[in-house]
């Protein structure tokens, strides 16, 4: 695919040359009117393609005839690394998978390998609740940055600071759950690293009945927004059998209105006992996709509600619930028993040293993050290291349709489309 | 609602021995096709008449060591009932090649091309085999269980990187092959050595 020297701004303006030097009625004219298509390289740095996403663009005109995504420009081996260290060591680099949403990269590998070790049904209650309200959390977080880069490539600018505030106490949340407010590792195999501090449970509710507020703010500026509808409605439509052929998950496979979501089909943690409803699309345009996550905003802002409500022990703990598993050879024992006990110092010794010692055999855990299923299958081999970990990334796989939607769009839908898929590039190029 | 162990069952009947008995581990379900030639035939059957119309994932594995070297594990769900399958089969070293599953589900595309792009395997009949993660001309299958973690210096003009990554020999790696740790660990070497 070779880039061809332009002469002429446009089609007309070579018809026009063409009838001025040839007089007006040579066979060629039709011919010429048609023109050159053109390729366009769009990325990989272009502020539309949130990340290092490369597309190469074949035009006629300004519509799109052919588009060849191009990725891996953020590929690090991260499944390599994996199989080189421990269960645990690996959680630092889940954060870097879909780094808009840690939290839930962290509980969603976490669940993968202990559902390769057969305890995950073993976890605290706490835990549990803990965990749920974290993914809802990085949804929110991750749906509001989503959100607020969508309206701003269509010319929308306010809509981005409107979100980034809100995603800023997030943030702040984030820091005193975590420690960190951007690379949480937050979870351990068997537990978490921490409880929640005191006051935390309140800050969130605090932060729930705040944002709310904001998620009607923003939807008074782009759901019936005149601009915003015209450029996003009937773009970009993907029909239910193209959706599920390409294997698309998350907001843009129920945006084509399929009712799939791994948290109804395969529930995990305490998702069957918490009430909500999955938002799908009719059309399964942008507009759908941008309604869908709107909605699963809420939603979840209802589920962490309902966790907060039921926290086992207490928002502050006075029950003194566990978070973690109770088996020292699965998760590292309490400093000072370590220091004063053969059986425990025995226990750190083992898991610090050599991981969690896990079963040979084979699983696949998908859990339902903000941009669809992220999945992880593990190969183990047994002992404290995966054979061969293979990251099913929902960014990647949603990305491979692509060739089939832009063709036939106008240049200035593609910004829409790809505002509309949210995706993130760290999580596809891994 | 047929269960997963059932839709196996179901498999088996219609190729008897092409498919093994099924294996549960963890409430999964997993069956090998004997014979990787066959597996778009099974795929398509299993889309077409037991209702996996979802491809989740694809994936390979390098049995470094073993024969056949090559797995490739094929996570089938269907979107109606609920079910999930996973489909396994093996294939040699030398032959290193089987039959594409794109035409049976499309997202298949794009899990082939980085199976190939990272282990090596072919899939014969795709309709775009390139690189995907990589980039074109990179002359290694960086997850083959043969290639370093520190990576290998490639010698091709006009790529992003002709050195080693700077992993290999940094002042916190630890280093393989030494007599004893002082010689493993860098941090207890004195600068001079």
């Amino acid at each position: 695919m070779a880039t061809q020297t332009i002469e002429f701004k446009d089609a007309a303006a070579r018809a026009a040359h063409a009838v001025q030097s040839e007089g007006p009625s040579s066979g060629d004219e039709l011919q010429d009117l048609h023109g050159d298509k053109l390729v366009l390289n769009m990325g990989p740095s272009h502020p539309s393609t949130h990340g290092v996403l490369r597309i190469l663009i074949e035009l006629d005109g300004e519509t799109v005839t052919k588009a060849v995504p191009d990725v891996g420009y953020l590929h690090r081996g991260d499944e390599k690394i994996a199989e080189n260290m421990t269960y645990n060591q690996f959680v630092p680099y889940t954060d870097r998978l879909d780094y808009l949403a840690p939290l839930a990269n962290n509980v969603a590998y976490a669940l993968a390998v202990e559902k390769l070790m057969g305890i995950d049904t073993q976890l605290p209650p706490r835990c549990q609740y803990l965990r749920v309200i974290c993914c809802e959390l990085a949804r929110i977080s991750a749906h509001l940055l989503g959100l607020g880069a969508f309206a701003m490539d269509l010319g929308a600018l306010t809509v981005f600071l409107h979100t980034f505030t809100e995603r800023e106490k997030i943030y702040n949340l984030c820091e005193s759950l975590t420690g960190a407010r951007f690379t949480t590792s937050y979870t351990r195999i068997g537990g978490m690293t921490r409880d929640c501090p005191p006051g935390w449970a309140a800050a969130v509710r605090k932060f729930l009945d705040e944002v709310v507020v904001n998620f009607d703010e923003s939807e008074t500026l782009l759901t019936r927004n005149r601009i915003f509808v015209d450029r996003t409605r009937d773009v970009g439509v993907i029909s239910r059998e193209l959706a599920i052929d390409y294997g698309l998950t998350g907001p843009n496979l129920r945006g084509s209105g399929v009712d799939y979501d791994v948290r109804k089909a395969h529930p995990y943690l305490v998702y069957k006992d918490l009430e909500f409803d999955i938002p799908v699309g009719s059309v399964g345009d942008s507009y759908d996709r941008y309604l869908v996550r709107m909605e699963e905003m809420r939603q979840s802002v209802r589920i962490i509600r309902q966790c907060l409500d039921r926290l086992p022990g207490g928002p502050d703990n006075a029950g003194k619930e566990p978070i973690n598993i109770a088996d020292g050879k699965v998760v590292l024992p309490p400093k000072d028993k370590v220091l004063t006990g053969m059986e425990e110092l025995i226990h750190q010794f083992m898991i610090v040293t050599q991981g969690v010692n896990a079963p040979a055999g084979e699983v696949y855990f998908g859990a339902e993050n903000p941009k669809g299923e992220l999945g992880f299958y593990i190969n183990s081999r047994g002992g404290g290291t995966p054979y061969r970990l293979k990251i099913r990334a929902p960014s990647f796989v949603n990305l491979g349709i692509l060739p089939a939607v832009l063709p036939g769009h106008l240049m200035s839908d593609v910004v829409s489309i790809l505002g509309s898929f949210d995706f993130v590039m760290g999580e596809c190029d891994r | 609602m047929p269960t997963s162990l059932e839709l196996a069952g179901q498999l088996r009947e219609k190729f008897g021995d092409l498919i093994s008995e099924p294996l549960e581990f963890r409430g999964e379900v997993t069956v090998t096709v004997t014979n990787s030639e066959r597996i778009a035939e099974v795929c398509q059957h299993a889309k077409t008449a037991l209702g996996f119309d979802f491809l989740i994932d694809l994936s390979s594995v390098d049995n470094y060591g073993d024969d056949p070297r090559w797995t490739v594990v094929y996570e089938l769900s269907g979107i109606g009932h609920g079910q999930h399958l996973r489909l396994k089969t093996s294939v040699s070293e030398e032959r290193s090649e089987l039959p594409t599953v794109s035409q049976v589900w499309r997202t298949a595309d794009w899990h082939e091309r980085e199976a190939y792009d990272m282990m090596g395997i072919t899939f014969s009949g795709h309709p775009d085999l390139r690189r995907i993660l990589m980039w074109e001309g990179y002359p290694y299958y960086p997850l083959r269980k043969d290639f370093p973690l520190a990576g290998k210096p490639t010698v091709l003009p006009d790529t992003a990187f002709t050195l080693a990554a700077p992993l290999e020999g940094g002042p916190f790696v630890t280093l393989p092959g030494g007599k004893d740790s002082a010689a493993r660990e860098p941090r207890v070497r004195t600068p001079e050595e």
